[in-house]
């Protein structure tokens, strides 16, 4: 016993398996994971196993008063052994929380600070853009526009007053 | 686990229950509910029925009638589980969803058996509240 607890510090998974080991084959060690767990569903009211698996004195003798009449149990006692089953009853189950607040604050905070950061390349990370946006540019591009008579029949030069020289009213 | 091998045609979850097949015979309410009662009238029921029955029952589109549950609750009493009768109260109440009406009558209809076994509801452990 006191070998293998020693041994155990060294390599938990080779002792396991060799105490394990019956008539040449071994039997897999069955992890906590892929047992019955406790659950608290609406859809799934009655789960697989108990909440409360290790049971005190008291929690055990309340376990053999069941056994008898339930009349003659008190209002605490049926409280106890619903715990006992049981970790959160149907009204704690359902209870909303305010955890939506955090995430759409959580969301507009990133949201902001992205925004920073585009602000910052603007500012420091883009060159200047190029000169066909400068307002002088755009006039004599639209100019050129109008004279070359682009989209004229329901585009800009079907708007433009060629006889007024100004945009059709 | 044994449980696997069990012959699950047992149950009442059987073929013939919700699938709309026209060809097929539709079940009635009355034959539904005659199948459930069964179901948990069953002497020797164990505990894995118990919540396998009652876990399907609760994943129907419905909300059981009182006598379903009133066998349901009898079969906790033979199995000594008055947190798991509890739970099945709760579970039919939060089934009702919205239509509130439907809780206080299967109490009303209940209210018999529910002395009998010495069954408390939640409310008045109140445990409805939080």
């Amino acid at each position: 016993m006191l070998a293998t607890r020693a041994l155990s510090l060294v390599s938990k998974r080779v002792i396991s398996t060799s105490i394990c080991v019956r008539g040449g084959h071994g039997v897999a060690k069955v992890d906590d994971y892929a047992l019955p767990s406790y659950f608290d569903r609406r859809e799934n009211p009655l789960p697989d196993v108990r909440f409360v698996t290790d049971l005190s004195p008291v929690q055990k003798s309340l376990k053999e008063k069941e056994k008898g009449s339930w009349a003659t149990l008190s209002n605490d006692e049926k409280i106890a052994l619903y715990r006992i089953s049981f970790k959160k009853s149907f009204a704690e189950m359902n209870k909303g929380s305010n955890e939506w607040k955090s995430v759409v604050a959580g969301m507009l905070f990133f949201i902001g600070v992205t925004g920073l950061v585009v602000l910052w390349q603007r500012k420091f990370v883009y060159g200047p853009v190029p000169p066909t946006f400068e307002t002088e540019w755009k006039e004599k591009e639209l100019q050129r526009m109008l004279d070359m008579g682009i989209n004229p029949v329901g585009g800009i030069s079907a708007k433009w007053d060629y006889e007024n020289k100004e945009w059709k009213k | 686990m044994v449980r696997e091998r069990r012959d699950l045609y047992s149950l009442p979850d059987a073929p013939l229950a919700s699938r709309c097949y026209s060809h097929s015979k539709v079940e009635t309410d009355e034959e539904f509910d005659a199948r459930w009662v069964t179901y948990f009238s069953k002497p020797d029921i164990d505990a894995w029925e118990l919540k396998k029955g009652m876990n399907t029952l609760i994943g129907y589109d419905l909300v059981p009638e009182p006598k379903i549950v009133d066998s349901a609750l009898r079969a906790c009493r033979r199995l000594n589980d008055l947190a798991s009768a509890i739970r099945i109260l709760e579970a039919v109440k939060d089934k009702s969803g919205p239509h509130k009406d439907i809780y206080p009558y299967l109490i009303q209809e209940l209210k018999p058996t529910l002395t009998e076994l010495g069954i408390s509801t939640p409310e008045e452990l109140g445990m409805d509240k939080l």
